[in-house]
């Protein structure tokens, strides 16, 4: 109705601009531009000036050139004559593998803390909620300092191993906790089919997988004979077999053996030597996570409504099937989101790996490297890149599944 | 009647039987341990493995904490005194070290003669910030919380009282432009006004004004650097500047990123998520080395400044996040409704969309700012004093070599009273503005 009373010919004026909704985005955004690619250009010439002040360029030719550091925990072959770049693949090995084994341990934590916090067992129940309130509310950095004293100064030293009465013994005779850390028996190849042992267990890996998805088919199988038939064939020993002997042969045939830890001179030897600092920062990262997980745990069996379970009660489902098919399912939809996040969190936590000692990315790429090579600029960029693709993949899996889960609506 | 009663029931009671216990088995502290310790066989396997937990832990933990020496200058001294006492091979606490050494954990290397000065700021900040948490508070006190950031940092820092009053007139002229100039000249033209007008008067007008009424009239306090706050003081500083700045910004970029214009809602999300890919220790660390490279050549800023920056920016992108959860939560007839009654898009968000939402994201914010209260103990790897750094001192120096234990369960304890009051008070705010019945 406006434009008919609009008188006729009135062309484009200039505060259409500001006062025509049509035209005010724009000029917000090519004002929002202008003002952006100033800050950029200020802040890119202010760098480029600085580093010909200081007699730097912009250059990642340190990565190969010889690192001369040594690196005490490591998943692959490094020594001091190695390349920044291959220290900086360590760190990054390094802090996947931590983060790893703690998302593990904490989903592990969570689960049991959350449920238990909702056990109608008084006590049980209150436990859980100090072990909660305790982790949630101090720093992590604190717990990571405190558990990593705990393990130097509470742990016995490895001369308490040896004599006729020793004070210490060890777990099993399997597993030693010393204060220099803790030695757990190593797997080793009599007849390995490769030279190197990285592409060996990528083989036993790949036939485990082997067998996990024929254990799936399996699942399915039955399945489609019970919607047939009416009666579910018993395939708990097939699939236990399946699981299992592949496997198992695999590794006979390569040789396996358990090359267990042992006193040798001062210190133990054989195994596989897990730093305290490592292990220092598993447990903290994954009890201070678990305290997290133990409330979104909680919090997603909280949300389903008892009207659910009663309902499938109702239609005579067994307690174990109520759970399997109608609390867990719509349970896991409130949890999964929060709990990949906390696992991202857990990642990225993982960099206080440096009050321990650990070498972590952080501390190869983003600590030791540059302070030899004084690239502080190249380094935090690769640093910032790495957590960066890190986080986003990891989140990138979280919206697929989202996606797969979500309550598909009309 | 009571005849033909009589004769057909063969007995009726005429009287009420006293009234009886229940059984033991029904009542009281039995009752109760059966129904909440020992109700199946799992609960009973469950409650001897709490017992002999909690058992084991407190069997260590409370002779080691009870016993504790509190009178000593040092740890040898300490062992010297538990030797007289309890013999060389108990094991006790040596609280000593908080009690000689609590002053250095709060204030850092603050000149003790000056000690009132943060402990006067705090009172004046929970005074400040009463009336923003506690509704029920006289409104007129919030003219006071405008101006407190100006007293505790005068406070704080001290130096003339010129300066922070010189800053403090910007802002001044700035919400007297918007307040009397925006019947003349547009609403939108007192904004940029009111905008550019303070910046000009700051980078050119109040130095020199600040100099000149510091030789006229100079009142003040004696100043003291940041590199000798430290402990929980500093702790605090960043914490509450961080939270106090970071919301703002924080709604704003989620308001960024739910805005229909492409380069705004690009550019804040990629904002947000560059952040929060990061850990907080690598962008301290930028913030320590690399920002002198962004900078002109010359400047050089305070630590202490730079680490506020840094964790400010930080946190905004989890409140970002937090609060655009509670903006998409908010049933699409909201955005509608304010659209219909003709209210535009920055009055539709502070009448009717932002204060819902905010309210749906107070947990969510409340745990964003326990979290960055938390790690306002990670400055520590960047050569700041806070308390973690404090107990590393304090192990460095001769008398306290070797202890552990008692500044961590020190520590512990502070920050978890911190903490934990924080999420205490965000469960009271959400039962508070619970509206619908439940």
């Amino acid at each position: 109705m406006t434009t008919m009373t609009d008188p006729p010919g009135q062309g484009f004026r200039l505060s259409q601009l500001i006062y025509d909704t049509r035209y005010r985005s724009l000029t917000i955004q090519v004002v929002a531009m202008i003002l952006l690619m100033l800050l950029f250009s200020w802040l890119v010439s202010n760098t480029i000036h600085n580093l010909q002040n200081l007699g730097k360029d912009f250059d990642f030719g340190f990565l190969w050139q010889p690192s001369g550091y040594d690196i005490n925990q490591r998943l692959i072959d490094y020594n001091s004559q190695s390349t920044h770049g291959r220290a900086a693949l360590v760190g990054i090995l390094n802090t996947l593998l931590v983060a790893a084994l703690g998302c593990a341990l904490a989903t592990v934590l969570g689960v049991i803390a959350g449920v238990l916090r909702l056990s109608n067992n008084w006590l049980v129940a209150r436990l859980m909620a100090f072990y909660v309130e305790g982790f949630r509310n101090v720093p992590l950095l604190l717990w990571i300092v405190l558990i990593f004293a705990l393990m130097t100064e509470g742990t016995p030293a490895p001369s308490a191993f040896r004599g006729d009465t020793p004070s210490a013994s060890m777990l099993f005779d399997a597993v030693a906790i010393t204060n220099r850390g803790v030695y757990i028996p190593a797997i080793h190849f009599n007849a390995a089919f490769f030279e190197s042992g990285l592409y060996n267990w990528l083989l036993i890996i790949a036939v485990f997988a082997a067998s996990v998805f024929a254990v799936k088919r399996i699942g399915h199988w039955a399945a489609v004979k019970q919607e047939a038939t009416g009666d579910r064939p018993t395939t708990w020993y097939l699939t236990l077999g399946v699981l299992i002997v592949p496997t198992a042969i695999l590794m006979v045939l390569m040789g396996a053996y358990f090359d267990l830890p042992s006193l040798q001179g001062f210190n133990f030897g054989g195994g596989v030597h897990l730093r305290g600092s490592l292990i220092a920062l598993w447990l903290a990262l994954s009890l201070y996570t678990g305290a997290f997980i133990a409330e979104i745990v909680r919090g997603g069996i909280l949300a389903i409504s008892k009207g659910q379970s009663e309902a499938a009660f109702a239609l005579g489902l067994r307690p174990g099937t109520t759970m399997n098919l109608v609390i867990l399912p719509q349970a896991l939809r409130v949890i999964i989101p929060p709990l990949i996040s906390q696992f991202l969190n857990l990642t990225k936590n993982s960099s206080l790996a440096i009050a321990v000692g650990y070498m972590d990315a952080r501390s190869t790429l983003g600590g030791i490297t540059i302070n030899q090579t004084g690239r502080e600029l190249e380094g935090m960029l690769l640093l910032g890149l790495f957590y960066l693709v890190l986080s986003l993949l990891i989140s990138g899996v979280m919206n697929v599944y989202n996606n797969s889960v979500k309550l598909k609506e009309r | 009647m009571s005849d033909t009663h009589a004769q057909t029931v063969a007995f009726v009671r005429d009287t009420m039987t006293e009234q009886q216990e229940p059984p033991l088995s029904q009542s009281g502290a039995y009752k109760w341990m059966r129904e909440n310790l020992l109700s199946t066989p799992l609960n009973v396997i469950l409650t001897l493995v709490s017992v002999w937990l909690i058992y084991s832990v407190l069997s260590h933990v409370m002779p080691w904490a009870v016993f504790g020496i509190w009178d000593a200058s040092s740890l040898s001294e300490c062992r010297t005194i538990r030797d007289e006492l309890y013999g060389a091979d108990a094991n006790v606490a040596c609280w000593a070290v908080i009690s000689e050494r609590w002053k250095q954990l709060l204030f850092g290397f603050y000149p003790p003669e000056h000690y009132w000065r943060p402990v006067l700021a705090f009172v004046l900040f929970l005074v400040a910030i009463s009336p923003v948490l506690f509704s029920s508070l006289p409104r007129k006190l919030l003219a006071f919380s405008v101006v407190a950031p100006f007293i505790l940092f005068w406070l704080i820092w001290g130096g003339t009282i010129w300066g922070p009053i010189c800053v403090a007139l910007g802002f001044v002229i700035g919400w007297a432009i918007i307040r009397y100039a925006s019947p003349y000249i547009g609403a939108l033209g007192s904004v940029i006004l009111a905008i550019v007008v303070p910046l000009l008067y700051w980078f050119v007008l109040a130095g020199p004004l600040d100099d000149l009424l510091a030789s006229i009239l100079p009142i003040g306090l004696e100043q003291v650097q940041s590199k000798q706050m430290g402990g929980f003081m500093l702790a605090m500083i960043i914490g509450i500047s961080g939270i106090a700045l970071s919301l703002p910004l924080g709604i704003v970029l989620a308001l960024g990123r739910q805005s229909d214009l492409f380069l705004i809602n690009k550019c804040s999300v990629i904002f947000i998520e560059v952040i929060r890919g990061v850990p907080l220790i690598v962008w301290l660390f930028t913030a320590s080395l690399l920002l002198n490279y962004f900078l002109p050549p010359g400047t050089n800023f305070d630590l202490m400044l730079r680490v506020i920056i840094m964790v400010t920016l930080f946190s905004s992108a989890y409140i970002a996040e937090v609060v655009r959860g509670g903006l998409a939560a908010l049933p699409k007839g909201q955005y509608e409704a304010a659209d219909a009654l003709g209210l535009d898009y920055w009055k539709s968000m502070r009448l009717v969309i932002l204060p819902q939402a905010l309210k749906i994201s107070i947990p969510g914010i409340v745990n964003t700012f326990i979290g960055l209260f938390k790690d306002t103990t990670l400055v520590v790897f960047i050569g700041l004093l806070d308390p973690i750094g404090l107990s590393n001192a304090i192990r460095a120096s001769t008398e306290w070599n070797g202890i552990y234990w008692e500044l961590f369960v020190f520590i512990g304890l502070c920050f978890f009273i911190f903490c934990f009051s924080m999420g205490r008070y965000s469960l009271f705010l959400e039962k508070k503005l619970r509206r619908e019945h439940r």
